[in-house]
């Protein structure tokens, strides 16, 4: 797929270069004791493992002396052996609950909760993200998908929830992942120290396109942040020239407005993400094409060939319409 | 020799009476199996079907490893389209399954079949017509899958299948009922054998051979057949479940009818833990009996080392939940099975001591078995240390289903089970075969193994670190992960390539090997005091044990016991504790019942995934074919 | 290598009862995986009467009336249960059969309540997830019952033909065995499905 090689690379630098989806490259407080608690890990179990290879090393060490009978053993040896292996259990029993004693302080501190922050609600779906912001005013709440912005510095509790099968929220340059299961609800608290996009997957096997189920979280300033939440609570933007609104009028007699929501009009359908501003969001299909016009039509006509087995049906559009639907849906930001 | 005795009745012919070859060939022919396929088909010899078994399960690793060659194919480069999400998913579920299932399991029970009897000095496996049902049932459901997969009916839900996805809303079709019988068939085919093992070794060990006389390799079965007991009957019913909820429309895992999600995980896990020790111990035993055989040493920490399995046993039904620290489960209940993981590397320490101790002390010869554990030594302590990541919840939050995970498995599993495997393939070969392997060939199966196994696993740690989640059948190119998976496939190309040389040492050995002779490594334990391969009744007359490795201990010539029926399938029944001799029970004869009742067992388990009825009518077939495999035949099997 | 005779094996007998026999620990070992499913079944249905607010979902508990009648047949059949093992310790095949055919009658018996009660149960497997496990854990059970009246019935056929002596006995101790644990297991079963909704 030429397309998509091209797409993402250009959201990339955003992101700080390589380390936007890795836990060595961590730009969160979660995802950075993390990573500190591994190094420990690391660091002591590369000791325990270079120590036990050189101990067999000396075990296997060339000798001279001539073979005896194998059962006739050396009673001072023997003891020697048994002393030198019970010190040796001692030190992994030691070791172990150092290990143990260090993973549970990382774990008490990860896991802490603040009180009023930012909530919002991610459910997974084959193979998308829906994004749900909360407010204590109904007017202000929102949905959105597979992008979620934030504000950066601050915490933000995710509830994590699940419409069909299992999957699993992770974004490892900012905190561990959490399940997302049908039935349950998890929740976890997530916090982004310096602006940038940083992707993160769906990590629970989900079915055939749990490769292509990626979510951006975009950090940016408090004050951007509530400059993009008040456009995304606004209902969607009427079209603005001719090409929008004819192809506004391709939506709506299309079988799109059976699965789309597009806030403000009658597209009220809940089996596909939000569209509202679905013009505003870096990519397509859960991370899966930059978001550009290209993309945007190649996605419409057969987004089977992007993403086998997706739950969006290859459509009949001609090639004029799938022009002005594109104009329309680019329109909404 | 044998005109000395005089055999007034065939009948009563007992083993004191003759000696020498006539015994032996009389011996033979009352043990032996009948040419011609009928005869192959109704053996109840533990040989022959530890045999078969071994193969079988070799044919499954190769199965498995060609479909995880063609995964390796898939993911070496970014964006590739050889292999498509369909197909991919099915890779990797039939890769797994058939790997943990249909190879790792059965293969060290294969091997436990095969040594067991000849380990303890008995003359067949306690149940053998129950051992030769256990084989078959395995064949069915390994073949049931493998022809599902190619029919493109194949499991694509990955080997822990976890619900909802693998239930009767996101699975519909029959791929999901497949995987869930062929754990009903290999679940009842390894429960029985486990039973077999636990009543061999607990009933039939030659006289004098008291628990601490009991070879490791024994050991190790028999504690792993317990864990089996105890942790198969997990996944029984929770296979049942999920077959009752896709195909009679039960709740039992779906949230919205009151059942549960998570459910499922609990009961897979709560086998699927203790499965890994199913897997591992068992290779532990391997790794004991080839150390003091290449050491010249007996084992240090003989009491020890029992005593860790035993632990290892106890411990692992403890661990379950550390596969599921992403699923939300109260924290401090988490941390507990963070420290019960932790708790478990000082047995596998103590194991690793006393190896390391026997090396130390003993004169280690570098043959191609002993080549296979150090390599043991160095992957697996490696991949057991990473398992200790996994174990702290708040590492696993960022590991869980990544690379890395996949990386820590195939070190202990690859590292844990399968070097010492290949390990005792080079070991035990000329017992089964009669002839030695290659050692030139070993060598260089060795080093190919051990070189392309670190470069294509290694980094697989790494690429799970920098955020590739498992089980995907593609990544974005500017994801940075291209190279270390072409790394990755490069080396498990080498990997692969290194069975190709095994495969071609195994055939052309069994030809123009060096001809091994009974005891070619001068190894102390009771199955190398006969020939190789060894005749149909195991022992010409039953040892009695002295020591903990008789053939050192007795080498001017084999207390033996008398006194057994040579016409007769007689072996010794002796005490639970002590070994004392105590009854003289009889053997079963071959029998075509346990065919013939497996292939109705297998046609109802097949059956029922298209109709529920199947299991009404089917039970009573099986119920017929298990009567007739019951019934007492002769007057000659009566009498005893 | 040379052989040295050191132990005689001749006149030792050609079966013993109880644990003295290889088949005794093999059942013991189907008894023990046997309840290990049990005990897993038990165990998803206790883990699912905690998750839900509550338990039974939707339906009164179980009648007592079916079960009860089983569990007080299950518990007297311990005594003739017992005998047969006893009679077949002392190798008295006239009374073995008589006791194997009342166990059989017994279990005849069992199964016919059983399945008047699956008739009458208040509540469908495909409900909900209560009906489901009641469901599934009573037809666990069921299937032990009718395997045990199987064996006990091959068993009496045996006795009943040239095959009744020798080793035969030991089978019809092994037998009871089992039937042991086909009761014992059903009691806990009976407590927490028909006792434990109504504490
Ligand atoms: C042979 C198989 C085998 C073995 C032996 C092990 C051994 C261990 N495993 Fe592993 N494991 C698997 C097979 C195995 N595992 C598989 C197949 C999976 C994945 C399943 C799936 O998801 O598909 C898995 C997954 C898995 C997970 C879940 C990861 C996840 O999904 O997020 C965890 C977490 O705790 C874990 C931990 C451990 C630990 C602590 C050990 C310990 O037993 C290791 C103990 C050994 C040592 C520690 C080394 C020797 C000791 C010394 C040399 C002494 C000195 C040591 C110290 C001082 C520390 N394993
Ligand atoms: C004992 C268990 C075992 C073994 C030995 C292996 C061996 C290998 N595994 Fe294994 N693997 C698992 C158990 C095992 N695996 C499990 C449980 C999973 C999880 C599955 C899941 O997620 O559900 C897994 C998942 C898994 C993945 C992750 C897939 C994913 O998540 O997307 C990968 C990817 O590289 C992989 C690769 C390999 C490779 C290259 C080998 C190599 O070692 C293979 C070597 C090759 C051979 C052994 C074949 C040799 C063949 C011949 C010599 C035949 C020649 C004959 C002819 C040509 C006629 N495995
Ligand atoms: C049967 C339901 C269905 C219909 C009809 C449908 N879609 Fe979709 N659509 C989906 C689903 C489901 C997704 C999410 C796919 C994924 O990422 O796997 C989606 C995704 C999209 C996306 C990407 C959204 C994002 O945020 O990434 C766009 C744009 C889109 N659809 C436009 C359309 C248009 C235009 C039509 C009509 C011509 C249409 N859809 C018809 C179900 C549908
Ligand atoms: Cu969603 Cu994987
Ligand atoms: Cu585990």
């Amino acid at each position: 797929m030429r397309l998509r090689i091209v797409s993402i690379a250009s959201l990339v630098p955003l992101a700080g270069c390589k380390g936007w989806q890795s836990a060595l490259d961590t730009h969160g407080p979660g995802a950075t004791s993390l990573e500190k608690l591994f190094w420990i890990f690391l660091f002591i179990l590369t000791v325990v493992w270079i120590l036990t290879m050189l101990g067999l090393l000396v075990a296997l060490r060339a000798r001279r002396d001539a073979a005896t009978d194998p059962l006739a053993v050396d009673a001072t040896r023997e003891r020697t052996m048994t002393r030198t292996v019970a010190t040796l259990v001692g030190l992994t029993a030691v070791t172990v609950l150092a290990l143990t004693g260090f993973s549970y302080a990382y774990q008490k501190r990860l896991f802490d909760r603040t009180e009023n922050v930012l909530t919002i609600k991610v459910t997974g779906h084959q193979w998308w993200w829906q994004v749900d912001y909360e407010d204590e005013q109904p007017n202000r709440t929102f949905t959105t998908a597979n992008e979620i912005h934030i504000p950066v510095g601050e915490p933000v509790r995710l509830k994590l929830e699940a419409s069909d099968v299992i999957h699993s929220f992770w974004v490892p340059s900012l905190m561990g992942k959490m399940d997302n299961i049908p039935g349950r609800q998890n929740v976890i608290e997530l916090q982004a120290d310096r602006e940038g996009v940083y992707r993160g997957q769906c990590a629970e096997f989900c079915g055939w396109q749990h490769a292509h189920m990626a979510m951006l979280i975009v950090a940016k300033p408090k004050a951007e942040f509530e400059n993009w939440k008040n456009q995304q609570i606004a209902s969607a933007s009427p079209p603005s020239d001719d090409a929008q609104k004819r192809g506004e009028q391709v939506f709506f007699t299309s079988p799109c407005v059976m699965c789309h929501s597009v806030r403000g009009t009658s597209a009220g359908g809940r089996v596909g993400p939000d569209l509202t501003h679905v013009g505003s969001r870096l990519t397509l299909a859960a991370g899966t094409l930059q978001n550009t016009r290209g993309n945007l039509a190649a996605w419409i006509v057969d987004p089977q060939r992007i993403k086998p087995g997706t739950n969006m049906p290859l459509m009949q559009i001609n090639p004029q319409d799938l022009d002005l639907l594109v104009s329309y849906l680019e329109g909404l930001k | 020799m044998s005109e000395a005795y005089a055999a007034p009745d065939p009948k009563e012919l007992r083993d004191h009476q003759i000696g020498g070859p006539e015994l032996t060939a009389r011996l033979a022919k009352t043990w032996g199996t009948e040419k011609g396929l009928l005869g192959a088909l109704s053996t109840v010899d533990h040989k022959i079907i530890g045999r078969r078994y071994i193969i079988t399960a070799f044919l499954f690793l190769f199965l498995a490893g060609l479909a995880a060659v063609a995964m390796r194919l898939q993911l070496a480069r970014p964006e590739s389209r050889l292999i498509g999400p369909d197909l991919y998913n099915q890779l990797f579920t039939m890769h797994g399954t058939t790997m943990m299932f249909l190879f790792a399991v059965p293969v060290m029970e294969a091997f436990a079949v095969y040594l067991v009897p000849l380990m303890v000095g008995t003359r067949n496996i306690a149940f053998p017509r129950l051992n030769a049902f256990s084989y078959y049932v395995y064949v069915f459901g390994g073949l049931m899958i493998w022809v599902a997969f190619m029919l493109n009916i194949g499991a694509d839900v990955g080997w822990f299948a976890y619900v909802p996805l693998s239930g009767p809303e996101f699975s519909p079709g029959k791929r999901a009922d497949i995987w869930a019988q062929m754990i009903t068939f290999t679940e009842v085919s390894a429960l029985a054998v486990a039973v077999e093992i636990v009543v061999t070794v607990l009933k039939q060990r030659a006289p004098g051979m008291t628990l601490d006389r009991i070879p490791l390799f024994v050991w190790s079965v028999f504690i792993t057949s317990f864990l089996i007991i105890f942790a198969m009957p997990a996944v029984m019913i929770a296979s049942t479940f999920l077959i009752l909820d896709r195909l009679i429309g039960t709740h039992i895992f779906n949230p919205a009818e009151g059942g549960d999600a998570l459910l499922w995980q609990h009961l897979f896990w709560f086998f699927g833990h203790p499965e890994v020790y199913i897997i591992f111990l068992p290779a532990t035993g391997m790794v004991s009996a080839i150390i003091t055989t290449f050491s010249r040493r007996r084992t240090f920490g003989y009491l020890a080392l029992v005593l860790s399995l035993i632990a290892t046993g106890f411990l692992s039904f403890g661990l379950w939940v550390h596969h599921m620290f992403t699923t939300g489960l109260p924290q401090l209940g988490a941390s507990f099975f963070t420290a019960s993981s932790m708790l478990i590397a000082i047995p596998n320490g103590i194991q690793i001591f006393c190896w390391i101790a026997t090396l130390w002390d003993g004169r280690p010869i570098f043959r191609t078995p002993l080549l296979f554990v150090l390599g043991f030594f160095f992957i697996f302590v490696a991949g057991g240390l990473s398992g200790l990541i996994l174990a702290s919840v708040p590492l696993d939050t960022q590991v869980h289903d990544t690379y890395f995970v996949v990386a820590h498995f195939h070190y202990v599993l690859i590292g844990g089970a399968v070097f010492p495997l290949l390990g005792a393939v080079y070991y035990w070969y000329p017992k089964i075969v009669g002839r030695l392997l290659d050692e030139r060939i070993g060598k260089w199966h060795f080093w190919l193994a051990f070189v392309g196994f670190n470069v294509g696993f290694f980094p697989m740690h790494i690429t799970g670190l920098m955020g590739m989640p498992r089980r995907i059948y593609t990544y974005l190119p500017e994801m940075g992960w291209g190279n270390l998976n072409l790394l990755s496939s490069v080396g498990t190309l080498v990997f692969f390539f290194s069975f190709v040389v095994f495969l071609w040492n195994v055939v052309s050995s069994a030809k123009s090997g060096a001809v091994a002779g009974d005891n070619p490594w001068d190894a102390g334990t009771l199955e190398w005091a006969t020939s190789s391969p060894p005749p149909p009744q195991n022992f010409d007359r039953i040892p009695v044990v002295t020591n903990r490795e008789p053939l050192w201990a007795e080498r001017e010539k084999l207390p033996v016991a008398t006194g057994l029926s040579v016409e007769n399938r007689e072996l010794i029944v002796s005490t639970v504790t002590e070994a004392r001799a105590d009854i003289r029970e009889t053997s079963p004869e071959p029998s075509i019942w346990p065919l013939l009742a497996a292939i109705a067992t297998g046609v109802t388990f097949i059956a029922s995934i298209f109709t529920p009825w199947a299991v009404v009518w089917g039970s009573a077939i099986v119920g017929v074919a298990l009567i007739a495999w019951f019934w007492p035949k002769g007057a000659k099997e009566d009498e005893a | 290598m040379r052989h040295d005779p050191v132990l005689d094996v001749s006149k030792l007998p050609t079966y013993g009862f109880g644990h003295r026999s290889p088949m005794w620990w093999g059942t013991l070992g189907f008894c023990t995986l046997e309840g290990m499913g049990f005990a897993i079944a038990i165990g998803a249905y206790l883990y699912l009467s905690f998750l839900n607010p509550q338990w039974p979902l939707s339906v009164p508990p179980p009648d007592l009336i079916w079960a009860s009648l089983l569990t007080i047949l299950l518990i007297i059949s311990i005594i003739p249960n017992y005998l047969t093992q006893k009679f077949g310790e002392e190798e008295n095949l006239a009374k073995v059969r008589v006791y194997l055919v009342v166990m059989s009658v017994l279990g005849f018996v069992a199964i016919g309540i059983r399945f008047l009660e699956f008739g009458r149960l208040h509540v469908k497997w495909d409900q909900n997830a209560y009906g489901s496990l009641l469901w599934a854990l009573l037809g666990l059970h069921t299937t032990h019952i009718i395997t045990d009246v199987v064996d006990t019935l091959v068993l009496t056929a045996l006795m009943f033909t040239r095959h009744g002596h020798g080793k035969r006995f030991s089978d019809v101790g092994d037998n009871a065995f089992y039937w042991n644990f086909v009761v014992l297991s059903w009691l806990p079963m009976y407590a927490l499905l028909y006792w434990g909704p109504r504490l």
